[in-house]
């Protein structure tokens, strides 16, 4: 065991955006994200970089797009309220393609709700919560190592599509130490902002001449209405639907002979795991879909996997989100169901168990 | 396959998310797999807390303690709390300079010590009374290697306290081994 090191899922999603190249940082405290922060309030400087905590989570996104104009990769940290705050601003960096991450450490309920109690809440406010048709891509992650790599891809697809690219995370997982061997320099790739001067995207004050503005607008950056308009979204939320075969990623366990589905994702999937693990020995035909990209959204492995299975289950922390989703993806070929927790406590691999045992005893009668 | 299940519990400042990790640190370098999962209130201080930490020869995927083989109380409202639900051989340590125990609780595995007073009487703080707590657990409970424990506890203190914490740890231990039954 080399290079093992204790580390808590918030310190792996601070590290991994050092690792990624991020060299800006800007935030406002919030449980369960402040511990990103505070890492990087450290470790920022000493690699020549620029973390600022500001007056509120408005501040803070809109510093992070400017930074990210300023030709550096930017990304802030918050939690549920927080993220409700930046709402308005990631749609602006959508329409002005600015590339950014920011991580949402879910917690319990609206408003303060339960600060230091976990949720998976925030999944519909991360693909919708900002208004107009708008590209996202939402990353998510169930491991400590997994929220170190989660990160580094948050930044490489912000880069490649120019989009914000919002990392969904949990109270739980956010303050979970595990021992890990990290990746070292080279192992993972990062991809790296081309051409600053020209290219695509240039930076201010690189000498290119500059026109970035929240209207609708063409290739010189300038305002149009109409067709024009409609073009401009379009091909902003193309830039995501047309490469969704490319960026779909997700885990399949067991799915060939399954007659029962679970599909997780997050925090959740680890009691997923435990449960399942245990069903297939006590001879239970189950299968599991693990996701890490909730959007865009997996439709055609789903609807495929649901053509073929009796039923399937949704466990998330939440009254039910995702499974919306699944059961659109599903098109009616297979019954969806939802197993929900909201008192601030992780779903057990023990309530999983009991639940597939008792509806597979009511499906097979 | 071996895993323990350890819930160390009390209130909020009590250094048990700390005491969690040095645990766990200990056990990792041992050459364990181990997660470590808090659980603490809105409060800055006071209100229950608990630091869970499981230690594993496997790979641990549900990373919460759902039957602890060994439970820590530092506080009343955890020990009447975290009593329930209790694996089947579990060791109960109380600090009994902290928690009354009612006979109605009385269970053949709880061991009470005075962990707090020990701190202040022996090393001259009680903010050192989780690091106490973890020398005695660990001589009741055979967690880890006496060395792995020190290493961490070194580790995971500031320079100024080390060595106080270092006595922390020989002060529990010692105080474990002349204990008896609740």
């Amino acid at each position: 065991m080399n290079n093992q090191e204790l580390v808590q899922g918030n310190e792996a999603c601070a590290r991994g955006a050092l690792y990624a190249g991020c060299r800006f940082f800007a935030g406002y405290p919030i449980t369960p994200s402040s511990e990103i922060m505070e890492y990087l309030a450290r470790e920022m400087p000493k690699v020549g970089g620029v973390c600022v905590q500001l007056e509120d989570e408005i501040a803070s996104i809109s510093a992070v797009i400017g930074a990210s104009w300023g030709g550096v990769k930017a990304m802030t940290a918050t939690s549920g309220p927080g993220f409700s705050l930046m709402q308005e601003n990631i749609g602006y960096a959508a329409i002005t393609e600015t590339p950014c991450v920011i991580v949402d450490c879910q917690r319990w309920g609206p408003s303060t709700g339960q600060p230091t109690k976990a949720a998976q809440g925030d999944v519909m406010q991360a693909r919708w919560g900002t208004h107009g048709d708008h590209p996202v891509i939402v990353l998510t992650a169930s491991w400590v190592r997994e929220v170190f790599e989660m990160t580094v891809l948050a930044f490489n697809l912000a880069e490649i599509y120019r989009v914000p690219v919002i990392l969904l995370l949990d109270e739980v997982l956010a303050h979970l130490r595990e021992n890990v061997t990290l990746p070292v320099a080279g192992e993972l790739q990062v991809v790296e902002r081309v051409e600053k001067t020209n290219g695509s995207m240039p930076s201010f004050g690189a000498g290119a001449r500059l026109m970035v503005t929240g209207m609708a607008h063409d290739e010189t950056g300038f305002p149009v209405q109409g067709e024009k308009a409609a073009q401009l979204l379009k091909r902003i939320v193309g830039k995501i639907e047309e490469h969704k075969e490319r960026l779909v990623r997700y885990q399949g366990f067991y799915l060939d002979d399954a007659d029962f589905l679970i599909v997780s994702y997050g925090i959740t999937s680890r009691a997923v795991e435990a449960a399942v693990e245990r069903l297939r020995a006590g001879g239970v035909p189950i299968g599991w879909l693990d996701l890490k990209i909730l959007w865009p959204f997996p439709d055609k492995p789903i609807r495929e996997i649901a053509s073929h299975v009796k039923d399937i289950l949704v466990p998330e922390l939440n009254l039910g989100q995702l499974v919306r989703e699944v059961e659109r993806a599903a098109a009616g070929h297979a019954p969806v169901s939802h197993l929900g927790r909201v008192d601030g406590s992780l779903i057990t691999p023990e309530e999983i168990c009991r639940y597939v045992r008792e509806k597979i005893a009511r499906v097979c009668l | 396959m071996s895993t323990r299940q350890i819930r160390l519990s009390g209130a909020g400042g009590q250094g048990l998310v700390l005491a969690g990790i040095i645990l766990a640190e200990a056990a990792m370098r041992a050459g364990y797999n181990v997660a470590v999962a808090q659980s603490y209130g809105p409060e800055a201080r006071l209100g229950a807390s608990r630091a869970e930490v499981i230690i594993s020869t496997e790979k641990i995927a549900y990373p919460q303690v759902d039957k602890p083989d060994v439970l820590l109380c530092l506080s009343q409202e955890a020990f009447d709390k975290y009593l329930v639900g209790l694996g089947e051989e579990a060791l109960v340590l109380v600090d009994s300079s902290q928690v009354l125990i009612s006979t109605n609780h009385r269970k053949p595995k709880i061991i009470a010590l005075p962990l707090q007073r020990a701190a202040m009487e022996q090393v001259g703080s009680k903010l050192v009374t989780n690091v106490v707590a973890l020398g005695a657990l660990n001589a009741l409970a055979g967690i880890v290697s006496w060395e792995h424990l020190a290493t961490a506890v070194a580790a995971r203190t500031p320079s100024k306290y080390r060595d106080q914490n270092l006595k922390a740890l020989d002060v529990g231990r010692a105080l474990a081994s002349g204990a008896s039954l609740a």
